[in-house]
Formats: C-alpha cells, sequence, structure tokens
C-alpha cells in the first residue's frame, strides 16, 4: 500500500471527527433524558395501536394524505371498529390538542423537522 | 404458535378495547366524520352571470369568501401575486374576441375569472408529476404535497389561472383559517372547485357568497341542473374555445 | 484515469482556484434561494420561466453537438475527427450536467424532484426530457471512459461501443428535439408553437456547439501540446457556416409566417422581441445585437478567406456563439410569456442573484471541461506547452 502512514492517519482522524457528538456528549456529562408528551385525557386508543402508532405514523399520515387528497378516501375505520376522518389537522389535532408537548417534543428529541406545518395550521401551539 | 408485533398489539387491543368501551365511546363522539353526504357530480360546471354580477358594481364577496376559505395570500407584489379567482377587464378575459363597438356596458366592466376545470386540462398532460389531474367528476385537482414547482403547468394553461408560491404566503394571509392547509413556497396552486366543501356536502364557497346570484354551479350531466338548464335557454361563450381546452366556466353576455 | 485531474502546473490551478471561488459565490446564493424561494429572481407570475430555462435550452444544443464530430468520424470516416470525438464527447458531458443543474435550481421545491421518478408519467414531455438526458449523460460517459482506457493501453477500442456510439448519434438529436417538445407542444404560447422550433434549435445548437468547440481547440493550442490540426478546424467551421446560416433562414422562415399571417398574437411576440410592446423595449436591444451578429458572421464564415483567417475565424465563432447564445438563451423562452395569455406585458430581467447562481452553474461547467479535457491530455501525453 502507499502513504500506509498518511491514509492510516487520515482515517484515525475521520472515525475521531465522525463520531464527535457520541463522545463530547460523554466527554461533557451530558445526560438524555426521552421526552415526556402529553396524551390526550380520557382516551387510550389512536387509530392504530401505540406501538404501531409510534413507529410508523409518518407513513400513515403519507398513505392517508393520498387517500384523501387523491383518491377521495377520506374516511377510515380503525383496528377497534371506530370510523375517523382522514385529517391531520381535524382527526390526530382533534385528540392530541397541544402540538407543542406531543408533536414538537418527540421530533425535537429526534432532530426531525416535518415540512407538515408549512402548511398545516395547528390550531394551538404556534404556526410554526 | 408464534405472534408477530403487529398480531400482538391487536390482541392487546381487542382486550384493552373490551374493558374500555365507556371510554372508547367517548371518544368516538369527538373524532367521527360528520354525517352530511358529499356532493358527487358527473361533470361539475360554474355558469357565470354576467348581467347579474355588474349589478353590484365594486362587490368582492366571492373573491374574499375564497381569500377566506383557503387561505389566499394578498401579496402587494403584482409579480409574487396567488389569484383563485379574481377579475379582470373584458379584453383581457377574451382576447380577440371583442370589437372596437363593443357595448361600452361591457367593455368597462370587470369579468370573473378562475380555473376553467377543463375537460380536456392542458396543465394535466405536462405535469410531470401528477401533482395535478382531473377528478372524474371534472375538477382538475392539485396535490401540493407532490408539486415539485417545475411551472410546466403554468406554461401550458391558456387562462393564466395557475399561480407560484415564490415567497412563502404565510406572511400575507390576514386571517388564518385553521381548516384548509396555507401552502408552503415553490408550489404551483389554483381554483380547487371548493373539492373541500363539496366533500362536505356544500357548495363553493364564491357561488354561497354571490349576493346578485351571478354564479351558479352544478352538474352538467345532469339534464334536470339548472346550470344545464340555463346553458340551454341562453346564450354562452367560454374562453378560447379554439384550443380544444373544452373549458368548464360559462359565461352568459 | 480521474487522479491525473489532480496534477498540474501553477496556471492549471490558478484557473480552478478562479472557477471554485465562482462556484462558491454561486452556491452561497443558491443557498439564500432555498430559504427565501424562486421570489429572490427575477421571474414572476407573468413570466415564470426565465434565466435558467433558457440557459437549460442552450446548453442542451451544445450537449447535442457533440454529435456534429462524432458523426463524421463514424459515418463517413473523417480520420481528421480523431483526436476531436473525445473532446466533443467530454464537452457534452459538461454541458448535460450543466442542464441537469439548471432544472434543479429553477425547480421550487428540488428536494422533491425525485417525483419524476417516482411517479413516472409518459404524457409528460419533461418526463421524457428526464429520460433522454440522464440518457445521453450515461451514453457519453461510458463512451468517452472507454476510448481514453483503450487508448492507454495503447489498444482499439472494443467493438461493442460501436453500437453504444451509433446510439449516442441518433441519442444527440433526440434530446434537443425532445427539449424542443417541451415548448412547441403548448396551445397557450404562441410564440412556441410553431413545428420548426425542434429543426430551429437543431440548426442553432449545430452551430453554437461546433462554434465553442473550435474556441476550445484554440484555446489548447495556445495553451497545451495538444493541436486539432488545421484541416479538422476547417472542417468544423464548414459545419458551422451550414448550420448557421440554416438557423438565420429558420428564423426567417418564423418571420415571414407571423407577420404575412398577421395573426395578432404571433405577430405580438415578434414585435416584442425586435420593436418592443406596448413601451416595453428591454430586450429590443439585446436582439438586435444577435441579428448584426449572425450577419457578422455569416459574412466572415461564408468567405473562405475569412472562414480560415487565424483571427477572424475566432471571431467569427465568437459572434456565432454570442447571437445563439442571446437568441436562446435570452429571447426564445421569456418572449413565450410576453405577451401573458391575457394580452398583458410584464418585463423580466434576472436579478443579481439569479445571475450569480447561473454563473455558478457555467463554472461548474468550465470546471468539467478544464478537468476532462486535463484528464484527456494526461494520457496522450498532450500537456504543457
Amino acid at each position: 500500500m502507499y502513504d500506509a502512514g498518511k491514509i492510516l492517519a487520515g482515517l484515525v482522524i475521520f472515525l475521531l471527527l465522525v463520531t464527535t457528538p457520541v463522545w463530547w456528549s460523554f466527554a461533557m456529562g451530558a445526560e438524555v433524558r426521552a421526552p415526556k408528551l402529553v396524551l390526550p385525557e380520557g382516551r387510550r386508543a389512536c387509530v392504530l395501536p401505540t406501538g404501531e402508532m409510534k413507529a410508523t405514523h409518518m407513513e400513515l399520515l403519507n398513505r392517508w394524505r393520498d387517500l384523501a387528497v387523491r383518491h377521495g378516501d377520506r374516511v377510515m375505520t380503525t383496528w377497534d371498529g371506530r370510523k375517523v376522518r382522514r385529517s391531520l389537522t381535524q382527526s390526530c389535532l382533534g385528540c392530541h390538542t397541544d402540538k407543542d408537548k406531543f408533536c414538537d417534543r418527540c421530533h425535537d428529541y429526534v432532530a426531525v423537522t416535518p415540512y407538515c406545518w408549512d402548511c398545516h395550521v395547528a390550531p394551538r401551539g404556534g404556526a410554526s | 404458535m408464534t405472534v408477530d408485533r403487529r398480531a400482538f398489539f391487536k390482541l392487546a387491543g381487542l382486550a384493552v378495547a373490551a374493558v374500555e368501551l365507556p371510554v372508547l365511546g367517548a371518544a368516538r363522539a369527538h373524532v367521527d366524520p360528520p354525517e352530511e353526504q358529499p356532493l358527487k357530480g358527473r361533470r361539475w360546471a360554474m355558469v357565470v352571470d354576467l348581467a347579474a354580477c355588474h349589478r353590484y358594481p365594486g362587490c368582492t364577496r366571492c373573491m374574499d369568501a375564497c381569500r377566506r376559505e383557503h387561505n389566499v395570500p394578498s401579496i402587494p407584489d403584482r409579480k409574487h401575486e396567488v389569484k383563485w379567482i379574481w377579475e379582470d377587464s373584458f379584453g383581457h378575459a377574451f382576447p380577440a374576441q371583442g370589437s372596437p363597438y363593443l357595448d361600452s356596458e361591457l367593455a368597462g366592466k370587470p369579468v370573473l375569472l378562475l380555473c376553467n376545470h377543463c375537460d380536456n386540462p392542458p396543465c394535466v398532460r405536462v405535469c410531470p408529476t401528477q401533482a395535478t389531474w382531473k377528478r372524474e367528476d371534472g375538477v382538475v385537482m392539485m396535490d401540493w404535497h407532490r408539486c415539485i414547482g417545475c411551472r410546466y403547468c403554468i406554461a401550458a394553461c391558456p387562462y393564466g389561472s395557475r399561480s407560484f408560491n415564490w415567497v412563502d404566503p404565510r406572511p400575507y394571509i390576514k386571517t388564518l383559517n385553521p381548516d384548509f392547509p396555507t401552502r408552503t413556497k415553490g408550489v404551483v396552486e389554483k381554483c380547487n372547485l371548493c373539492e373541500e366543501r363539496l366533500a362536505e356536502g356544500r357548495i363553493p364557497a364564491c357561488v354561497e357568497a354571490c349576493p346578485a346570484g351571478a354564479l351558479h354551479f352544478g352538474d352538467l350531466a345532469d339534464p334536470e341542473s339548472p346550470v344545464r338548464q340555463l346553458l340551454e335557454s341562453r346564450f354562452a361563450v367560454r374562453r378560447k374555445p379554439g384550443l380544444g381546452t373544452q373549458p368548464q366556466v360559462y359565461y352568459l353576455v | 484515469m480521474l487522479e491525473k485531474a489532480l496534477t498540474g502546473d501553477r496556471r492549471y490551478w490558478s484557473w480552478i482556484a478562479v472557477l471554485s471561488v465562482i462556484i462558491g459565490v454561486g452556491g452561497w446564493f443558491y443557498l439564500r434561494q432555498l430559504h427565501v424561494g424562486l421570489g429572490i429572481t427575477g421571474m414572476s407570475r407573468d413570466v415564470s420561466w426565465g434565466f435558467y430555462i433558457a440557459q437549460f435550452t442552450f446548453l442542451v444544443g451544445v450537449a447535442a453537438s457533440a454529435v456534429m464530430v462524432v458523426l463524421p468520424y463514424y459515418l463517413h470516416d473523417v480520420k481528421v475527427f480523431g483526436k476531436l470525438t473525445i473532446l466533443g464527447e467530454l464537452l457534452a458531458i459538461a454541458s448535460v450536467t450543466m442542464c441537469l443543474l439548471f432544472i434543479v435550481v429553477d425547480l421550487g421545491q428540488p428536494q422533491r424532484m425525485l417525483n419524476i421518478v417516482l411517479h413516472p408519467t409518459p404524457h409528460s414531455i419533461l418526463f421524457w426530457d428526464m429520460v433522454v438526458l440522464n440518457g445521453y449523460l450515461i451514453l457519453n460517459v461510458v463512451i468517452s471512459r472507454t476510448s481514453l482506457l483503450a487508448e492507454r493501453r495503447g489498444e482499439a477500442p472494443p467493438t461493442w461501443i460501436k453500437p453504444v456510439i451509433y446510439l449516442s448519434i441518433v441519442w444527440a438529436v433526440s434530446i434537443h428535439t425532445v427539449t424542443a417538445f417541451i415548448y412547441a407542444g403548448l396551445a397557450a404560447r404562441p410564440f412556441w408553437l410553431t413545428a420548426i422550433l425542434a429543426p430551429r434549435f437543431l440548426a442553432s445548437a449545430f452551430s453554437s456547439g461546433p462554434a465553442l468547440l473550435i474556441l476550445l481547440c484554440l484555446i489548447l493550442r495556445r495553451f497545451t501540446r495538444f493541436d486539432a490540426g488545421d484541416e479538422a478546424i476547417s472542417k468544423i467551421a464548414v459545419i458551422v457556416t451550414y448550420a448557421m446560416a440554416i438557423n438565420v433562414f429558420f428564423i426567417l422562415m418564423e418571420i415571414f409566417t407571423a407577420f404575412y399571417s398577421d395573426i395578432p398574437e404571433h405577430v405580438e411576440h415578434f414585435r416584442y422581441l425586435f420593436v418592443g410592446l406596448d413601451g416595453h423595449t428591454r430586450l429590443v436591444p439585446w436582439m438586435w445585437a444577435s441579428v448584426i451578429l449572425a450577419v457578422f458572421s455569416l459574412v466572415l464564415l461564408i468567405n473562405p478567406r475569412t472562414r480560415h483567417g487565424r483571427t477572424t475565424l475566432p471571431l467569427a465563432c465568437i459572434a456565432v456563439f454570442a447571437s445563439i447564445w442571446i437568441d436562446k438563451g435570452l429571447g426564445m423562452v421569456v418572449t413565450g410569456f410576453v405577451p401573458n395569455p391575457l394580452g398583458e406585458v410584464t418585463e423580466y430581467w434576472p436579478t443579481l442573484a439569479e445571475g450569480l447562481i447561473t454563473l455558478g452553474i457555467y463554472a461548474i461547467g468550465a470546471l468539467m471541461v478544464t478537468g476532462f479535457y486535463h484528464i484527456a491530455l494526461a494520457e496522450r501525453g498532450e500537456l504543457g506547452t
């Protein structure tokens, strides 16, 4: 291998840089706390079981979007037999009334910024 | 027996449902879709009665209603304007159809313009992502989630009915209607014939708001519909009929 | 092979540095555009395509013009073009890349551009343009790489490359035809609604592209040991001459049809271009400059003495390139929107940000051409003076 020393040194520097967030957090003793979400009171069930909602709500919303906008299929029957309108602002935010304390807390924690809110208007918790 | 995660949750859900029926009952009242039936048609169309419209000079109620309903921004810079339903002169609305001796009544007065919801829409033909398409009932739809902002549809529309969001429209919306989305910068928009209202059994907002009864909305495929009878009894024109787009907004002159 | 681009003299690196700065400035303004929206350009509700799409259209022509050296060499055995085909193909790669970049910077939602692939739509010409441009890019990458590798090993290129090259000849015509169809199929825009648009695009492409190639050959002759040879250059000059004459002829056809029929919606666009409409005259001086440059270039090109002249030929090539750039890169796209379908005139002029983003993309193209030609000449040991 040509320039083995230089290449290995370069690789080490690269690895150090890439893993900065990990070792920096450890070094600074950063504490990681899972976000506390405010769930709707008096309701236990979402349109899918909680685990599935946690894992796949974005896919569900994409599906809802296409079904409602493109196919005019606006009503969904849930896993437990209820009929729900396929609407982010009306159905989702109808129960999860506080976007800040539900959507945003978790999205901030995992550092994603879904662009839903560029267009859809949250009833409460700011329009950002 | 193996239980995958999905199946496990389903079983768990059933168990929960069995003991929580009263709670779910409360939830039902909250999120259930409303009872009203959607308006169904086979070929939606609009008929604009210009003489009736002109009996209310300076009236902007249809345009105001549309703005409120659909969060249409009021952008002062003419270059970045967004228009769904607006008015312009007869000469601009019907180029090459006037004459120098055009009834001065008509020549000086505005004509309401909006998307023609063409039967053969050129915008739909050119869209590379099917972000705009024609529904079976004739509504030319826009999917703002899918639009990539190439503006080919704007180039293809012979009526200037499409607007692009050159900037973020939010700051230019006076009162936000939370029941309808705004748009993001970089997508194309236009009149949607109030498809969101049709789904709830309501007629378009502009038609409802018109104090003159100048706007008629209905199903042309239904021989009994008022729009069909209007077109059979009075002379109506369409914008640029020679292009073969088959506009579905008719003007009684 | 690519590592050859990493060794060069001081002049090479200074040029790369200059281009990198221009690219950086363009990149910064593009970030601004992503943030603010396309509102930072001069485009408007009425003139909804502008500089970006015009440059795209112009550069599709430059890309297609590689065929003007490839076709004579492979189909008519014009041996003197042997050294040039690779330069044409590499220029095509850079041009197509610029085309694709111009499309991307023109999108309102570039992060969604894969929707064109995810929801393929055969009734949209833009879909087919995406297909032919990417196909042309791949063809030229494969062809130029294969022939350079063969040359390095001192072998003849593998036989399978021949049909690929024949395909690329047809494909080159297709990219500019499909690009013309984007415009020529729109009932809403009478200025573009003309069957001669695709032939016109091809004629202007086959004059401006080879003119650029001549200029590049002359630059290479000045700064490197590469010499295309007088015979090759004069043969390309003949191609430029014919193509430019045909191009001007086609434009005159358009003008005859519009003015003799005197249909207002056809005439108005040409009025806007050459005399102005309702007092709006922004493009008028440019279009007359284009006319004068075209006539000037034809005078120089048709006369055999000036066509071979050491100073007059480059002058003629610059004139051809500038004339067609004004016609296609400025007038053609914008005028389709002036007047708008309601008969109103809204004028367009690019903003500074738009101009710098455009310049940045041209600098990316120049960087690619520099790097590619550097590699090609290094492989042949023709670098240095």
